[in-house]
């Protein structure tokens, strides 16, 4: 094991290059560059030795990744924001083929009122494509999560697309320590990929050919059984993960300071790390707050959910807006409390287009809901509206 | 009306002072292009409540921002489509395209090839710095071979788009090529451009020292702009060594980079085409109702 102290970009390059990809297809957006110019730079050093493309868009990259994929090769790619819109034919493509590639998403403002700072609404606008989504806020993590993602796309019980989300700047141009494992235990972890159909000469078959409704119909079932495979194998990826490297970051939730709680906060990627501290200040207040993390918002962990809505009341930040409804996770929270949990539901919507949610800005939320103050959904600080 | 005779009462006219200072580096060849642009405009004596400018992603993109008059600040690659509706809904106004070489060339290919095919009355002014210089130095499908790029830190491998080549296949009505090292050609090409029923393309090689030069050992502004006389031959001087040099004259200038007007012809477009398709067939509904 080695320490690299680097971005989350670059961090996410070393692990896509360790794991073996035989294809890199990609197009540079800000703030996704320096990842795609990190596995180039590996394409330079001679350390990585599969076909890395520059494409001339992201459509082409998705593009690219179908075609290697169903030629039975381990695939990866890199987009934000527009790039991952301009993606989401491909995206459906991708999920309904069922092919496990894995693709590291920068959360980054969808335009226009051009913004490149975090918000988490390009990928949630993609959560019905079928798509595994992770999201991590820590570098340790997204490495972690790029490996452990492989392992879970192709599992024959899963073979669903993966994304690992992070936020623009604050971890993907963001130094942290990070260990690195070596390549030996790497491969023995990720065993190589055989996918039992692939385009082969010798036998020959046929991506995408048409389907009546009857089928089509058990073709999204088995998505959805797969993705609910998928709920059961994280745990068991992260546990093994865990035993060998001694990193665990949660499943499909991460629980922090959950124990006697009364008050859970839930919260995703960056913001769901700052809760931390904010977690810690609260309860040295004596106050009865913990923090549930959702790691994975594909599959959605319902069941977790639910019990922590039987412990306590609920608090939910999101850094998206779902117009004309609410945030996306604190309508998914209550979805899953729905007729079975007498759990309050506070929502926030904190962050949009990059606005920072510091951990005081966080104790507030809490406070806020914690004295009936909060609304059913509120736009936590927002300037002169 | 007042009559301009420097740049900074063109600025001065032109511009958004607001918008000032411009997010350009000491030496990019952008806003070289956009004085060009504004010197033909101020010489045809145009009507900025005409014209409109449209413009995908890429620094070369940010100029209609600049621009004190109507801009459509898009999507990467898709200003071309944009601009199509602008001019459909209104065909009086008057619509140029600024663009990079990646937005046109490469993630915009698809409405490049199809509004030059349709020969769709607009003027597409592309700046073609070889790399794709907003996002910091990523190789471009226009970059030379050899050329390094963060994404190509080994040299490119991939053969370069030749644009203006593809435009005068397409039939496009008026299609140049200039270096912003040439100060007048490039004025009188931009002026023929936006008078041109039709497609006009004007492709200008500008140099983009941050993200291109310093990975090409090219830096320093002054070898950038030699490099473009070391590099490029007018199209006529092409032609006449190709058809009467001898083998080492043909091979000294074989790669070099044409420039010149490529093609100026009189095609009538897609909305004047549309125009008359219109009055025929209402012509036909009304004879034929009388009857
Ligand atoms: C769909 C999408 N993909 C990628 C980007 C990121 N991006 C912004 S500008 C740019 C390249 C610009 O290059 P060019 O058009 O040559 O213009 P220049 O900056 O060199 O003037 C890229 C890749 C984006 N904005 N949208
Ligand atoms: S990066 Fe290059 S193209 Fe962009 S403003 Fe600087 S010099 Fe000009």
């Amino acid at each position: 094991m080695t320490i690299m102290i680097d971005t989350g970009n670059y961090i996410a390059a070393k692990a896509a290059v360790m794991a073996r990809p035989a294809v890199v297809p990609a197009y540079p957006i800000t703030p996704q560059t320096t990842l795609v110019e990190g596995i180039a730079n590996y394409v330079k050093t001679g350390e990585f030795k599969g076909e890395y493309i520059c494409v001339e868009s992201e459509h082409s990259a998705m593009c690219a990744c179908i075609g290697a994929s169903a030629a039975g090769v381990r695939t990866f790619t890199g987009t934000s924001s527009h790039g991952l819109l301009l993606m989401h034919e491909m995206l459906h493509w991708a999920a309904l083929a069922r092919l496990p590639i894995v693709m590291c998403n920068i959360n980054r403002t969808v335009g226009p009122g051009w913004n490149i700072w975090p918000d988490e609404n390009d990928s949630i606008s993609q959560r019905d494509t079928g798509w595994i989504q992770f999201y991590c806020s820590s570098n340790q993590e997204i490495f972690d999560t790029v490996i452990q993602a492989f392992k879970l796309a192709e599992n024959e019980k899963v073979l669903l697309p993966v994304m690992i989300n992070y936020n623009a700047f604050i971890l993907s141009h963001t130094s942290m320590p990070v260990e690195i494992p070596k390549q030996k235990e790497i491969d023995d972890f990720l065993s190589k990929y055989k996918p039992r159909w692939k385009l082969d000469v010798d036998n020959p078959i046929t991506f995408g050919n048409i389907i009546l409704p009857a089928d089509y119909e058990k073709i999204r079932k088995d998505m959805q059984n797969s993705s609910e495979n998928a709920k059961k194998l994280i745990p068991e990826i992260a546990k093994e993960w865990k035993k060998i490297f001694g990193r665990y970051h949660g499943d499909l939730i991460e629980k922090y300071r959950c124990d006697g709680a009364e008050y859970i906060l839930l919260a995703m990627g960056a913001i769901g790390a700052e809760s931390k501290v904010a977690i810690d200040n609260l309860r040295k207040e004596g106050l009865k707050v913990g923090l549930a993390r959702v790691r994975t918002f594909r599959p959605f962990p319902k069941e977790e959910i639910l019990k922590l809505g039987k412990q306590a009341d609920l608090i939910v930040i999101d850094r998206n807006i779902s117009v004309g409804s609410e945030g996306a996770l604190f309508s998914e929270v209550k979805a899953a409390l729905y007729d079975k949990s007498d759990a309050k539901v506070y929502g926030f919507i904190a962050g949009l287009g990059g606005k920072d949610v510091p951990y005081t800005d966080i104790e507030k939320i809490c406070k806020k809901s914690i004295n009936g103050k909060a609304k059913d959904c509120e736009w936590y600080n927002l300037e002169g509206v | 009306m007042v009559e301009i005779k420097t740049a900074e009462e063109l600025n001065k006219k032109y511009l958004r002072e607001g918008m000032w200072p411009t997010i350009f580096c000491n030496g990019c060849g952008i806003g070289v292009v956009l004085e060009y642009t504004l010197w033909a405009i101020e010489e045809l004596g145009w009507d900025m409540d005409k014209v409109v400018f449209a413009s995908g992603i890429g620094c070369s993109s940010r100029l209609p921002g600049y621009i004190n008059a109507d801009g459509l600040h898009t999507t990467h690659g898709r200003a071309i489509a944009f601009a199509t509706g602008i001019k459909a809904a209104n065909p009086d106004l008057n619509v140029v395209i600024f663009t990079g070489d990646g937005d046109c060339s490469g993630i915009g290919g698809n409405h490049f090839i199809h509004a030059a095919r349709r020969n769709i009355d607009l003027t597409v002014i592309m700046v073609n710095n070889f790399v794709y210089g907003m996002t910091g130095g990523q190789s471009s499908p226009t970059a030379p071979i050899g050329s390094v790029a963060t994404t190509a830190p080994y040299g490119n491998i991939e053969h370069p788009f030749d644009i203006c080549g593809i435009a005068k296949a397409l039939g496009a009505n008026y299609v140049a090529r200039w270096p912003v090292s040439h100060p007048y050609q490039p004025i009188k090409s931009v002026k023929e451009g936006l008078q041109k029923k039709g497609f006009s393309l004007l492709e200008f090689l500008a140099p983009c020292p941050t993200a291109y030069g310093r990975r090409n050992k090219l830096g320093d502004i002054k070898k950038l702009w030699k490099w473009y006389d070391d590099n490029t031959i007018l199209i006529e001087d092409y032609e006449k060594t190709m058809n009467y040099g001898n083998e080492k004259e043909k091979e000294e200038i074989k790669n070099k980079i044409q420039i010149g007007v490529f093609q100026d012809i009189e095609k009538s477009g897609f909305f004047e085409e549309y125009e008359k398709l219109m009055m025929m067939l209402q012509e036909k509904k009304t004879t034929g109702e009388k009857k």
